[in-house]
């Protein structure tokens, strides 16, 4: 499995509050081919985001801490890496963008600086020709170059995340991880947003890592998918293997809340129930009180995550004996 | 970015008539005749009475007040009654030792202040933070006066190597400027550790982070590039107060500053002086807060655009038709 | 539903919402004392106020000496046994005269808050609820108040009134009345105009009810931490004027004026201006500790 250009082994990664532990994420595993684009869907709270700042190494420390598995990024596990190390690679070899694009650039610095000071810290050059770069970046996400000397506050929402998209890839990174980057635009813009992903992640191979609780989003943009929920991917696979076999209950629930414009439907129909409480061990399969197909062995010991197509796994009971 | 100053400008006048009105208002209904401060005390009734019809003394209220006014504009500011100097000399002679007193606090507190304002910030909860909130709670609860006297006690009596009196040589303006900041210094400390928390805390620091900057670059030219707005909103205010608060100081340390004139001229009833000298006091701090907030203007580029964009506004309009929203 | 019924029907509700209401602020208030009394700074600053105010109200149950009988053979004792903090230039014992002191600072600094607050809301509120002119003239007015540093301020009203202790009360108050104008101001133009504002309105309230029952309990807190705070600055304020001579009249024992005749003797009775001073600074220091975990008690968000 080498010609994966990141490997998440085991993840595991705590939050300290006050005397609490947060179990934020609990034994992830997925891997990435070069060019591939993954969809990591689930709630707010699922460790879908802790999930992303491991692999860039941004988890906060304190409260935050990475407590068990590895991160293979190019055959080097970034865990073990110095600092200074780290911080080469950020930006670098692995871009990420964030939610949300009002707060996400220095209200004090011109834009231009913003994308220029990536470019800076990675390429060798000078700060003239890192604003080329810069201007030139603008010019790929749809933004006139001149506008490079204007302040983020004189741009519009859409706009500022085009500027983030443009500081991400400036350096031409590999992998690029982008945290619900439209769940703060309109819908129009969000089409917009997307669409200039794509475009650039075709035009520079780039490996993506897209994370929603859109699953309109992923069916567009996604070769495979990862259901994320409470800190376990509960069912992994291509696109197709998702959306056309769905199986574990949590993923079956979620397409079922969608409204549909095709039915005639009375009531939405949402998933009952919340989420277990983070910082409490949950025996068993942290689903369980929330799945209508429950039964007793589900609460007791390590679910089984069983492969029941090639490259389709899903971690639930009822497909133990399933393994193709 | 001339509209702004202007329109500041302006809403200096009617704060400065308010504060000549109350002044006025103050000296005008203290007891004690003018006529006897100036002319002493073998004025006979005829030359009060003549005194007080020669500088209108018996016009009605507004009439004297606008007279005052009037004169104000024009730098007559009354005749010192013990002195017999005009007032505006006795004033602009001490000036410059309040000012160069209060400037050296200032830059003395904010330098300080920011430094370990920003490292508190930076390592929360640990020991510097914890001894620099401490400090600074002891020093906004220090009176100046007793400060400035525990450290006269302390370095001129004990230990004999600063003066506590008098500004001859540089050694003399130690003493008085720390103690003058104190207060300054205090608050710095905990304005720009508040501010650095919160923006640290910003989308845009993790953005900078995410694209691999260093940690010292982050804290200085990302976080605090935006925290140090409120700062100088802090020191403009401080720095406008300083000039009429040091009155303490200088009397602790004998300083012969503008602080010190109207002290003495209210215990001599020197009422043309206190006057003013007050109205001159709160000109400058108006003056010092408008200053204050151009700097602003012109160091928050939220403010700065939308002042320079007056002009270039139709032209951005066009532009943003054609681009892509 | 006829008129009768609605009336009914609304003070029935009105009733079981103010139940409703009543009884979740009563587990709010038991929250804010917990988090108050976590706080072990504000804490110690609470129990330094608690001694300040039995000093305030007991004095003889702490010294039994008189603090204005002068005794001239007993001139510049140093601190011992008998005299804790020693004794001044006309042999009265300092400790005695810093405890009666206390009540001197004490009284002023709780009056003029008390009448700078109420004068200072009342500007506010009025400014910040109904804005447009009334918001701007009375703005104006402050900043004429705000334009003159506090201490100058101070001294002018003294100098033109005279030298008594209503006239430095009068004096602190009117120049702290600034600070509360400003915050009442902003934290009613917060509420004013969120939703259930515009319901009691609706529902036909009076401005002077809306104000008095909707507004101003959620604009409490600030008010409260800066009426501690400014507890703190008006001691200061008190002292410093009765060290310029200006304040409270000789010979009740001000720790201001203690220190200010004892800068006479400096180099050679340090006891004398010591100890005045230090308890100025513990009476500030502990308002100002107080007030500070006031306000992390009662809104944890701003608690950095």
């Amino acid at each position: 499995m080498s010609d994966n250009i990141l490997e998440v082994r085991d993840l595991h990664v705590h939050y300290k509050s006050g005397k609490d532990i947060v179990r934020a994420v609990n034994g992830i595993n997925f891997s990435m081919k070069e060019g591939e684009s993954l969809g990591l869907v689930g709630e707010t709270g699922a460790g879908k985001t802790t999930t992303a700042l491991s692999i860039m190494q941004l988890i906060p420390n304190p409260p935050g801490k990475i407590v068990g598995g590895d991160i293979i990024y190019k055959s080097e596990n970034l865990i073990k890496k110095t600092a200074e190390e780290k911080r080469k690679f950020r930006g670098h070899e692995i871009s990420m963008i964030f939610q949300d694009p009002m707060t996400a650039l220095n209200p004090m610095m011109t834009v231009g600086d913003q994308i220029a000071e990536v470019v800076l810290l990675h390429q060798n050059v000078n700060k003239k020709q890192a604003l080329e770069r810069a201007r030139e970046m603008m010019e790929e996400v749809g933004i006139e170059g001149e506008r490079y000397i204007e302040y983020p506050h004189q741009f519009s929402g859409g706009m500022k995340q085009r500027i983030v998209i443009a500081i991400a890839l400036a350096c031409n990174p590999s992998l690029l991880i982008a945290d619900e980057p439209t769940t703060a635009l309109d819908v129009t813009i969000q089409a917009q947003v997307l669409d200039l992903i794509e475009k650039l992640k075709e035009k520079y191979n780039t490996t993506l890592i897209l994370i929603t609780h859109d699953l309109g989003v992923v069916a567009e943009t996604c070769d495979k998918v990862a259901i994320v929920y409470a800190g376990e991917i509960v069912e992994y696979g291509k696109l197709e293997h998702i959306y056309n076999n769905t199986s574990h209950p949590y993923t079956i629930g979620l397409f079922g809340s969608i409204p549909n414009f095709n039915e005639n439907v009375k009531r939405l129909k949402p998933i009952a129930g919340l989420m277990p409480d983070p910082t409490r061990i949950v025996k068993g399969c942290s689903f369980a009180d929330r799945c209508t197909n429950v039964s007793e062995i589900c609460r007791k010991g390590d679910i089984p995550n069983t492969e029941i197509e090639p490259g389709h796994f899903v971690k639930c009971t009822l497909f133990a004996n399933k393994e193709v | 970015m001339s509209k702004y100053i202007l329109r500041r400008l302006v809403a200096m006048i009617p704060v400065l008539l308010g504060v000549a009105l109350i002044t006025f208002c103050m000296m005008y209904f203290s007891p004690g005749e003018p006529a006897k401060f100036i002319l002493g005390d073998m004025a006979t009734e005829e030359d009060i009475a003549i005194f007080n019809e020669q500088n209108g003394l018996n016009d009605p209220f507004l009439i004297q007040f606008i007279n005052y006014i009037r004169k104000a504009i024009t730098g007559d500011l009354g005749i010192s009654y013990t002195t017999k100097q005009p007032v505006l000399n006795e004033i602009l002679s001490r000036f410059p030792t309040t000012f160069k007193l209060t400037l050296i606090s200032i830059v003395f507190a904010v330098i300080i202040g920011v430094f370990f304002g920003i490292i508190s910030a930076v390592k929360q909860y640990g020991i510097i933070d914890n001894v620099t909130r401490i400090i600074a709670m002891l020093g906004v609860s220090m009176p100046s006066f007793w400060e400035g006297l525990m450290l006269i006690i302390l370095f001129s009596v004990i230990l004999g190597i600063l003066p506590s009196s008098g500004i001859t040589t540089w050694k003399h303006w130690i003493l008085p400027a720390f103690t003058l900041s104190t207060q300054t210094l205090a608050a710095c400390m905990r304005m720009t550790r508040s501010s650095m928390l919160e923006e640290i805390r910003q989308d845009y620091v993790r953005t900078a982070h995410a694209k691999g900057q260093k940690e010292y670059f982050v804290i200085l030219f990302h976080a605090f590039r935006n925290a140090v707005l409120p700062i100088i909103t802090v020191v403009g205010v401080d720095f406008a107060k300083l000039m009429g608060g040091a009155a303490v100081i200088e009397i602790v340390f004998s300083i012969p500053g503008i602080g010190k004139l109207i002290v003495d001229a209210i215990n001599t009833k020197n009422a043309p002086l206190v006057q003013g000298g007050i109205l001159f006091v709160a000109f400058t701090m108006s003056f010092i807060n408008l200053i204050t907030d151009i700097i602003y203007a012109f160091v928050d580029p939220r403010i700065k655009t939308q002042y320079l964009a007056e002009n270039s506004k139709k032209n951005k309009q066009e532009k943003e038709v054609g681009s892509i929203v | 539903m006829s008129d009768i019924g609605a009336q009914q029907f609304n003070a029935n509700n009105k009733k079981k919402n103010e139940k409703a209401v009543s009884i979740t602020k009563r587990s709010q208030n038991k929250e804010i004392i917990i988090r108050f009394l976590r706080n072990k700074a504000a804490v110690l600053g609470l129990i330094i106020v608690v001694v300040l105010i039995f000093c305030m109200l007991f004095p003889t149950a702490l010294t039994s000496y008189d603090p204005i009988k002068q005794n001239f053979s007993e001139r510049f004792v140093p601190p011992n046994r008998e005299h804790l903090f020693g004794t001044d230039e006309f042999g009265r014992d300092i400790f005695t005269r810093v405890v009666y002191g206390c009540r001197t600072s004490l009284r002023i600094g709780l009056i003029s808050v008390g009448i700078s607050c109420i004068i200072g809301v009342l500007i506010g509120s009025i400014a910040g609820f109904y804005g447009g002119v009334i918001d701007s003239i009375f703005m104006r007015c402050i900043d004429v108040l705000m334009a003159i540093p506090n201490t100058l301020l101070g001294i002018s009203i003294v100098a033109a009134l005279g030298q008594s202790i209503t006239n430095l009360i009068i004096a602190i108050s009117i120049g702290s009345i600034s600070g509360y104008a400003r915050i009442t101001r902003v934290s009613v133009l917060t509420v004013k105009d969120l939703e259930y504002v515009e319901a009691a309105r609706a529902t036909g309230s009076s401005n002077a009810r809306i104000i008095i029952k909707y507004i101003l309990p959620n604009c409490l807190a600030p008010i409260i931490v800066h009426a501690t705070m400014s507890i703190a600055v008006a001691i200061m304020t008190a002292t410093g004027l009765s060290f310029l001579g200006l304040g409270v009249p000789a010979p009740t024992p001000e720790w201001g004026s203690m220190a200010s005749s004892a800068r006479a003797y400096i180099r050679d009775y340090w006891w004398l201006v010591t100890f005045p001073g230090l308890a100025i600074m513990a009476s500030a220091f502990s308002f100002n500790l107080f007030g500070d975990g006031l306000r992390d008690a009662l809104d944890p968000k701003l608690k950095n």
